[in-house]
């Protein structure tokens, strides 16, 4: 009648597989190995961190003083004093660039750092709770969204006052709907699935279903998006700076660099490629970091 | 027969498919309709029908993934659908849901030991030092290796991702465990094996089974009693032996003789159903089975029969046996 062998199939553990039951390894650690491997990742990691160093020992690497002005030295090409040239003031570019990798980092990671965290929560309880809750929030995004971030980032400065953490506060502020939207959207998509379904059969409390089931699984997007952010994030700084309403001169900053030497693109090209070169390649670390690190948080793309 | 364990009482679900521009219904969807059974200690009750029928709505609303419209749950006494979320919470302990899908049903972003060992730490069951011997105990149970533990769910086949289902389910020691049709994402020779050790489990664990299934013969190896739904309504409930020997319903007599059969010389003559199963948005007044029943008379489309007790234990909703 019944088959009862073919019930409990017995495997006996490989010697490997014990030793890797002994060890189990942590997911950070299996994350780190996976992201290893990605070459353009590594890079992209590489650059970050060349950065973030320069942003913090900054100060001893420049060769002239970032903010004064020598109106005689002004628009030198590049040389062997002046690496990058000197710009309409005749400050030194190069030491201009070290001293901005701070602030732009600062407001890249703390403007996202604003609007992900806001927008998580709020997207997170409009996708999970619906209804009503869903509506109410959504709208008020969705009013956000109708007026141009960079002219509700003005009227929040306008509000908040002038400086660079005003400025902040005002990007971090109008980029929350963004986030808001797609982590509602990934949640709205992943909260259907069965798993999430067998996490309440088995007691979770809505928090830990959010946190513990449904964020992880739409972790990828929010980080890719996280990171496209932080580019956005530099370049409307560069906007209010240039506006007159983010960092105030002579402080340096690479967006406020590009704006302010853009009616010399013809008779010294150097006052806006080297700012500009510096954005990109900060964008660009940032989307190769996110590309791999959202193959990495993946376990299925992960290589054994 | 032992105690009841479960008894539904007239239980309905109704679904608001659309709505006017004031938020009230104008089209409900009866996705089950005035169900009542009882499940006995031990037992495992096996509930068939076609899709939508409203089979897994029912399982649903046991696990509270649904709460129902009107009508009552008895589990051992006490009404869940009475309860507040907090106290109904607490029920998950007795109360545990096997899926259709294995594939849909694990989280792809944790290890399979973490997958069961969550229920046990979220209900606080063990203390933590034990819950790694639990896990072992409970993969070992299941047919699974320990060594497996630390793999993701997408490294195992649709067979052994079942298993971890069913590991889960058995973490909070539950009294009833609900399956969704557990075998039918499966192949055909994978059923039997999962068949085979849900049914020693049974024993093994002292277990209670709702057993959902969209075919009699998957029903017919492991239930005691068994219902039949149409539409979102009971159209026979009878214990195994006796259904499948004496349907008294035409649309469980239908069903069994689509059943294939390898002996020609049981042969029956297969009934076939004309006309498709009429939308649940708005079913048939009276018998919801009459537009396509072959044994329908007069009145059957006017009048609707309701669940009574023909022979002792055998309960059928068809005029044909009203008086």
């Amino acid at each position: 009648m019944k088959q009862k062998k073919a019930v409990r199939p017995q495997t006996e553990p490989s010697a490997q597989a014990v030793a890797l039951l002994e060890k189990p390894e942590s997911q950070f650690k299996e994350m780190w190995d996976s992201l290893r491997e990605n070459k353009a990742a590594v890079l992209g990691l590489i650059i970050i961190a060349f950065l973030a160093l320069v942003a913090l020992i900054g100060p001893f690497l420049m060769p002239f003083d970032p903010d004064q002005s020598n109106m005689s030295q002004s628009f030198r090409w590049p040389d062997g004093t002046h690496w990058f040239g000197t710009d309409q003031l005749g400050r030194d570019i190069f030491s201009r660039i070290i001293s901005g990798a701070r602030i732009s980092l600062t407001v890249g990671l703390s403007a996202v750092a604003i609007s992900l965290v806001v927008g998580v929560v709020l997207g997170s309880i409009a996708g999970y709770r619906g209804g009503k809750t869903d509506t109410v929030i959504m709208r008020v995004m969705d009013m956000m969204l109708a007026i141009p971030s960079i002219l509700l980032a003005i009227a929040f400065m306008a509000a908040l006052g002038k400086g660079i953490d005003k400025a902040v506060i005002a990007i971090g502020l109008v980029s929350i709907p963004e986030y808001a939207r797609i982590v509602r959207g990934c949640i709205l998509s992943v909260k259907e699935n069965d798993y999430v379904q067998a996490a309440r059969v088995i007691g979770n409390r809505n928090s830990r279903i959010i946190f513990k089931h449904i964020l992880p699984n739409v972790m990828s997007s929010i980080v890719v998006r996280a990171t496209l952010g932080i580019s956005t994030a530099v370049l409307d700084t560069a906007a209010l700076g240039f506006l007159g309403l983010g960092v105030q001169p002579p402080a340096a900053e690479w967006g406020d660099m590009l704006g302010r030497a853009r009616g010399f693109i013809f008779t010294a090209p150097y006052t806006l490629i080297f700012p500009g070169v510096a954005i990109t390649v900060t964008v660009l670390a940032f989307n190769l970091l996110g590309d791999g690190l959202r193959d990495a948080l993946d376990p299925k793309s992960r290589k054994n | 027969m032992s105690e009841v364990l479960v008894e539904v009482r007239n239980l309905r679900k109704y679904f608001t498919v659309e709505r006017d521009f004031f938020g009230r219904p104008t089209s409900v969807l009866k996705a089950v309709d005035d169900v009542s059974f009882q499940i006995h200690k031990g037992e495992a009750f096996g509930l068939v029908g076609e899709s939508g029928c409203g089979k897994t709505t029912i399982g649903k609303m046991l696990v509270d993934l649904y709460t129902p419209t009107s009508g009552k749950i008895l589990f051992e006494g006490t009404d869940l659908t009475a309860l507040s979320p907090e106290k109904r919470r607490a029920f998950c302990k007795s109360i545990q849901l096997i899926f259709q899908d294995p594939y849909a049903s694990l989280n792809p972003r944790m290890t399979i030991g973490d997958i069961i060992a969550e229920p046990i730490k979220i209900n606080h069951l063990l203390p933590k030092d034990q819950i790694e011997k639990r896990v072992t105990y409970l993969l070992n149970c299941v047919g699974l290796a320990n060594h497996q533990r630390n793999r993701y769910p997408h490294e195992f086949s649709g067979g052994q991702r079942q298993r971890v289902g069913i590991a889960r389910a058995l973490a909070v020691e539950p009294k009833l465990i609900v399956c969704d049709e557990p075998v039918s994402a499966l192949d055909v020779s994978i059923q039997a094996q999962v068949l085979n050790l849900l049914d020693e489990l049974k024993d093994e664990f002292g277990l209670t089974y709702l057993f959902i299934a969209h075919g009699l013969n998957v029903v017919k190896h492991i239930s005691d009693r068994v219902g039949v739904m149409y539409l979102g309504k009971l159209m026979e409930i009878a214990p195994k032996q006796e259904l499948y020997h004496n349907p008294l319903h035409p649309y469980t007599q239908a069903l069994l003789s689509a059943i294939p059969s390898i002996d020609p010389t049981r042969r029956k003559q297969r009934i076939i159903l004309s006309g498709d199963v009429p939308s649940p948005i708005n079913p048939p007044d009276g018998c919801r089975f009459c537009s396509r029943c072959f044994k329908s008379f007069e009145g059957c489309d006017r009048e609707g029969p309701v669940l009574r007790e023909v022979s002792p234990g055998h309960f059928a909703a068809c005029r044909l046996f009203q008086k």
